[in-house]
């Protein structure tokens, strides 16, 4: 059992070295951008719309390859079971029931159903869906599905979670319930998350590290560490350092997206 | 009476507006079924007196009591006639099935084959069928292969064309999830394509289910048979020459509730397989 009281990291994961991908349209997605993203991390990458961070995600999760630059992963040689992917939207099969839904990266892996079953089930725990194995994805709400989608990427019990703006389109309620819902599993299993957002908010609630983007070409801007221990519960959300994290982060995405002037005062941007 | 007033008085209370579209909807859903019924009643009873009041013979138009009649009397010639031609439509559905599913898949699996062959099929579809039987007369000898291969001319697009359509239309996202789990085609295709194409394919499947029917009657008629393995088209024919036109309507009359039922049956089944995931298959209370 590992200490969580502080977001002690156990290294280099993956290192990015400039890493660039350029599009078939000569759209530049990606210019040098060089990250390390440590055992354990919650990383957030952050930034404007058009500054790479999905593009990036892609390149890691292996689903496109970069133009120049490496992946160079450290560690355990990563094989297919190793990264969960969360999307936008849920993603879901709707022919399909909770159950089959979660349980399709192991069938694709070939494990049977009933050998399945038990992974399946801890993992529906774990998002809290017990009892909902039989329902299909339309039956759900839309927190609902994304606790499916969740189950879904950790079923494999996965060393890295690759998050692209996964709660981006629930309401706000349902998003502070997640957020804290995912924090908790992550601080109970230690897994890497690299969390794609456009919330200062969420990245300050959630991760141990921000990583800012810029747009024209997509590019790391800067980088914070948000040192605030964990466990985070609600009272975090209203508590002085939070305010705090959130103006540095709001102010370094400001800057990263050429606004001039305090990023304190008004945070326009969610 | 004020609004406010209403809404104070209790939670189940229904304001006369709601009250109002509950009822229509009531009476939507009887006059669904009873409207086509009574409309149907009236133009038979019509039918009848028209007859009556202009003594039309019934070698032109028979009164309905009569096609009645004929449908009992006739029945062992109108019904193993009947068979064959649901034999022929069975039959060339199943194949179309067979050909327009294996067909698509095989258009999904590479863009250069649906590029390639695509515009057969199209060619195929266009082309009207009374006019590609007679090459299909010569080159063929088999009487039931002669109308199996028309019936499935016919029927066979639309199932083609729904599936492809259907095998493409899988959430760009969730194809990247099987790529990301090193899925295989096979697997791609089984788990991911197959159901993502189910409601497209059923909807070629109730359209095809007609047309193969259309098929096996427009091929019979084309092709004149007699003897044996005749359908309810040779009836008809039959029965026009020797102006038999109680018997003609009797297997007119087949020949319809043959594609109604076929219809039925295709939509029923349809919606028991989409009607816990897709829009289309929906019940009102969701």
């Amino acid at each position: 059992m590992q200490t969580a009281d502080k977001a002690k990291t156990d290294g280099p994961q993956l290192i990015l070295r400039s890493v660039g991908k350029v599009f078939g349209n000569d759209v530049v997605a990606l210019r040098d951008v060089d990250m390390t993203i440590n055992q354990g991390d919650f990383l957030s990458l952050l930034g404007p719309s058009g500054c790479g961070k999905s593009t990036a995600l892609r390149l890691i999760a292996g689903l496109s390859s970069p133009t120049s630059g490496v992946l160079d992963w450290r560690g355990p040689a990563m094989g297919k079971a190793d990264i969960g992917f969360v999307f936008q939207e849920p993603t879901l099969m709707p022919w399909a029931s909770v159950f089959d839904n979660v349980w399709l990266p192991l069938r694709l892996q070939g494990v049977s159903r009933a050998e399945a079953k038990t992974q399946v089930e801890d993992v529906l725990a774990q998002v809290n869906l017990s009892g909902f194995e039989n329902a299909v994805p339309r039956e759900l709400s839309g927190g609902m599905k994304m606790r499916v989608s969740i189950a879904r990427g950790l079923v494999t019990r996965p060393r890295v979670l690759l998050m692209d703006e996964p709660f981006a389109a629930l309401d706000e309620i349902t998003r502070f319930q997640l957020n804290s819902d995912l924090l908790a599993l992550w601080e109970r299993e230690r897994f890497t998350v690299i969390f794609v957002t456009h919330s200062v908010f969420e990245s300050v609630f959630l991760s141990n590290r921000i990583v800012v983007m810029a747009a024209h070409p997509g590019r790391v801007f800067g980088e914070m560490e948000v040192d605030a221990p964990y466990p985070r519960d609600e009272t975090f959300r209203t508590s002085e350092d939070y305010a705090h994290l959130t103006r540095k982060a709001s102010s370094l995405l400001r800057s990263a997206m050429g606004i001039e002037g305090e990023g304190g005062d008004d945070h326009v941007l969610h | 009476m004020s609004s406010t007033e209403m809404q104070g008085d209790a939670a189940v209370m229904v304001d006369a507006e709601e009250m109002r579209r509950a009822r229509q909807r009531k009476m939507e859903k009887t006059g669904k079924w009873l409207l086509p019924i009574l409309i149907m009643c009236v133009a038979i009873f019509m039918w009848d007196r028209i007859c009556v009041w202009n003594e039309i013979p019934r070698y032109i138009l028979p009164r309905p009591g009569e096609v009645l009649a004929t449908l009992i009397e006739d029945r062992g010639l109108l019904f193993s006639s009947l068979v064959n031609t649901l034999k022929i439509t069975f039959l060339s559905l199943a194949l179309a099935v067979a050909g327009g599913v294996g067909l698509s898949v095989l258009f999904t699996q590479s863009k250069w084959v649906e590029m390639s062959f695509f515009p057969f099929a199209v060619v195929l579809q266009v082309t009207p069928i009374v006019a590609i039987f007679p090459l299909i007369n010569i080159y063929v000898d088999n009487q039931t292969t002669k109308l199996l291969l028309c019936a499935w001319i016919v029927a066979f697009f639309p199932i083609l064309s729904n599936t492809t359509l259907g095998l493409n239309s899988v959430d760009r996202n969730l194809l990247d999830l099987f790529k990301l789990n090193g899925a295989t085609r096979w697997q791609t295709l089984w788990h991911l394509r197959l159901p993502a194409s189910m409601p497209y394919f059923l909807g070629g499947l109730k359209i095809a289910g007609g047309l193969a029917l259309i098929g096996a009657v427009v091929a019979e008629f084309v092709a004149g048979a007699s003897g044996q393995s005749s359908g309810l088209a040779s009836r008809i024919i039959e029965a026009g020459y020797r102006l038999n036109a109680p018997r003609l309507f009797a297997a007119l009359i087949l020949i319809s509730f043959t594609g109604i039922v076929i219809f039925l049956v295709l939509t029923f089944i349809s919606n028991r397989i989409l009607r816990r995931w897709h829009e289309s298959a929906l019940t009102q209370e969701h």
